[in-house]
């Protein structure tokens, strides 16, 4: 049976189980529910969960673990001289197998007879019918492939009765533990809590494999790279990675990339931090609710942009118009017509991420200036202050320690930033300070390294690896900074 | 002869009390929050150097009718009063009238002590300091002490004046929000249940302060208590869904009220 059909069967029993869970203990409390311990869904739901949680995760441990014995049981089967060969070898060897088995399902038996032993007719026959093979099959091929349908085959029947009948057990079973005082409520709340943890754990489980597999791999840059070579060098010039040439032929220097990554971000933090905070405290405090109820959900719309958006805004539009505003300037004071502003700029990528940057500070800085309790206010108020002096002698001052929680978590979003200076910033890793030239960040140089045909054993691509732990530990500790200020603000109202 | 001269003693004493000094004069109230009306058309006298309680059950409007008195209702959205509100002889509601000014005139003490989060210093120079009462940092100095003194906290936090001030008791901090309101010479200062907030020992010390404080300022207070009410006040008033029902000398009003509501709320019997 196929597995979409084993789920439906057992979708079904589920749905069996519930309703005549439910009656049953309806008719063990004659009638009156409030005689069992649990409302009677709850036994109902115990008897479904019962049959099919455990069926379910038989299905799921076969399916994940069938595969590699049969595989294996192939694999050990194949002719001696074949083993032999060279691992590679054997996998492509085994493709054609399994490429063959899949065909000869979709063969007759009359067609499989007529054919026989000729493996270069079976490639004919299987093109027909839109199997595709990679090469003509060799005879043991054939034969394994009959193998591997008969395994599969009985594999699949094995998978099916024992699902089905770990199913009917549980039923019955959990059947019979039906009475008065049996908690079936607790058991269901249970089993909820359980699928909860798994679902949380789940995303703090990726994080670990994320960080573990980019460990890794930085660890084998290193191994051909000096950590001090690539954290304090200061010539970022990886060269190419040609096939044969001796592996660490580049300088990896990291310094022009963080430089650029924090030149850029603190270009973008000079545009969000001002503009975000006024916008957020005109929101807060001045506008009157009609107005905030259009103008704040427009303000996060913009959050709501993808990034390579933004991207192109900076190379089509604002790229271009400061260059040419910069020549106009230049002259109109010079008389040359020169522009001293590039278009793909530190001012250019920094002044849009800036633009990307602004709802989230206002809508943050927002929610902060709000939370400041009504009482201080009206303390300031009551003593004959303006709402301006208010604002910045009593509000903001209570306010700050989140603002400035909210601003660190901005700034590990401007330092990850990829798309807008991937397109807007250039590519030139370049240590200099004048805002109106190139420079590059960390993230682009991840993006140029691992795009394109490469070979993922030179440095030249492991180098990415390590510019992305390097980015993910700032970051990380950005974050857990802000959170720490933002937990520590919040206790002074509690 | 003697006769006669006791008759001229009590017509002088009446005079006197027909010539009692109002500060604020109420007439003809009404308060609205949107569509729905919070206040009737009170009339409400306050007289100079007394402590006024408004007393009622809740939602009787008595915070409110205290909040028209220096204008804090325009924090509030939505909300339009109309009548005549006059202190001394300026009407508060006359355009002219510069509300900021108003405040600092008419003072107020909130239900929850509410310090900001400076220090205890800075907490008192917070008012001065916007409305530039003090000429350089002695007279600053002076101002933060004398309004400290007068609400009876100097001895406790004159050695910490530079910690925060929400680092002290809740007793301390009313007194400290009193103190600040004080720091600003006002003329009147309103109390909204200044002592809901607060254990029967810092009731006791507010209270004791708001009996010196009558000395120099007009008070009127918001209680839910009605001993505190007979413990502080000279005058009291007492509002019943929105309309004010009574007002008289506290000690009448304890003892023989003239409205039977007021009889029947004294007692217990609602509220």
């Amino acid at each position: 049976m196929s597995t979409p059909l084993i789920l439906l069967i057992l979708a079904i029993i589920a749905i069996v189980c519930y309703v005549v869970g439910t009656r049953h203990a309806l008719a063990i409390a004659g009638g009156v529910s409030s005689r069992l311990h649990s409302r009677p869904g709850y036994y109902g739901t115990f008897v479904a969960i019962c049959a099919v949680l455990p069926a379910a995760i038989i299905l799921a441990a076969w399916l994940v673990v069938s595969p590699f014995y049969v595989n294996s049981t192939i694999l050990g089967g194949f002719p001696e001289d074949v083993k032999a060969r060279s691992t590679a070898e054997q996998g492509l060897a085994f493709g054609m197998v399994s490429s063959l088995a899949r065909g000869m399902d979709v063969l007759t038996l009359e067609e499989i007879d007529s054919i026989g032993a000729d493996a270069v007719a079976l490639r004919g026959a299987l093109g027909a019918k839109g199997v595709p093979l990679a090469g003509d099959p060799e005879p043991y091929m054939v034969e394994s492939a009959g193998d591997l349908n008969a395994m599969n085959k009985i594999s699949n029947r094995l998978m099916t009765a024992l699902v089905l009948i770990v199913a009917l057990i549980g039923a019955g079973f959990s059947y019979t533990r039906i009475s008065h005082r049996f908690r079936a409520r607790n058991r269901v709340e249970k089993v909820i809590l359980g699928t909860l943890v798994v679902a949380s754990s789940i995303a703090i489980i990726t994080t670990i494999g994320i960080v573990l597999s980019m460990l890794t791999e930085a660890g084998h840059f290193f191994g051909r790279v000096p950590a001090w070579e690539f954290f304090f060098g200061t010539v970022w010039d990886p060269r190419f990675a040609a096939a044969g040439a001796s592996a660490s032929e580049g300088q990896f220097g990291l310094i022009p990339l963080l430089l650029g990554t924090l030149y850029i971000g603190l270009v973008a933090m000079l545009v969000a931090v001002p503009v975000g905070l006024f916008s957020a405290i005109y929101m807060s405090e001045y506008a009157s609710p009609r107005l905030r109820s259009v103008a704040k959900p427009l303000l996060e719309v913009l959050a709501g942009i993808p990034t390579i958006v933004y991207g192109f805004f900076a190379l089509t539009t604002v790229g271009p118009f400061l260059r040419d505003l910069s020549s106009s300037i230049n002259g109109i004071a010079t008389g040359d017509f020169a522009n001293f502003i590039q278009a793909q700029s530190v001012l250019t990528a920094g002044f849009v991420m800036g633009i990307m940057l602004i709802p989230y500070v206002s809508s943050l800085s927002d929610d902060i200036i709000t939370a400041v309790p009504r009482a201080l206010r009206d303390g300031s108020l009551g003593l004959g202050a303006t709402k301006s002096e208010t604002i910045k002698k009593v509000v903001m001052p209570a306010a700050l320690p989140g603002v400035v929680g909210a601003l660190l978590m901005t700034a590990s979003r401007a330092i990850g930033e990829t798309m807008i200076v991937v397109l807007a910033a250039g590519v030139a890793a370049r240590m200099q300070l004048n805002p109106f030239e190139p420079m590059t960040t960390v993230t682009v140089k991840i993006v140029s390294q691992l795009t394109g045909d490469l070979e993922f054993t030179s440095p030249q691509t492991l180098v990415a690896f390590a510019l992305g732990i390097t980015l993910f530990v700032i970051t990380l500790c950005l974050n857990i900074y802000a959170l720490f200020i933002v937990r520590k603000y919040r206790e002074q109202y509690e | 002869m003697n006769m006669l001269s006791e008759a001229a003693v009590e017509k002088a004493l009446d005079k006197k009390m027909n010539e009692v000094a109002y500060k604020m004069i109420g007439k003809d109230v009404s308060v609205y929050y949107g569509e729905k009306r919070a206040l009737f058309d009170v009339n409400l006298n306050v007289r100079e150097n007394t402590v006024t309680a408004l007393i009622g059950p809740s939602g009787c409007g008595k915070s409110t009718f205290l909040r028209t008195l220096n204008r804090m209702n325009d924090t509030i959205e939505g909300c339009r009063v109309t009548g005549k509100i006059t202190l001394d002889t300026d009407d508060i509601y006359d355009k002219e009238i510069d509300v900021v000014e108003l405040r600092a005139r008419v003072g107020m003490v909130f239900q929850k002590p509410n310090p900001f989060p400076k220090s205890i210093y800075e907490n008192i120079a917070y008012g001065p300091r916007i409305h530039g009462l003090a000429r350089g940092k002695a007279e600053m100095d002076a101002i933060v002490e004398a309004s400290l003194q007068r609400a009876g906290l100097w001895a406790e936090v004159k050695d910490r004046l530079h910690e925060g001030g929400t680092g002290l008791s809740g007793g301390q901090q009313q007194r400290l929000c009193i103190a600040r309101a004080v720091a600003v010479s006002p003329e009147v200062i309103l109390m909204d249940e200044p002592c809901s907030a607060l254990d029967p020992i810092a009731t006791a010390k507010v209270e004791e302060l708001i009996h010196e404080l009558r000395a120099n300022y007009t008070i009127v207070i918001v209680t839910h208590s009605m001993q505190q009410a007979a413990r502080v006040s000279q005058r009291t008033a007492m509002f019943h869904l929105g309309q004010l029902v009574e007002e008289n000398d506290t000690d009448k009003m304890f003892t023989n009220p003239d409205d039977q509501r007021t009889q029947d709320y004294i007692m217990g019997r609602f509220g």
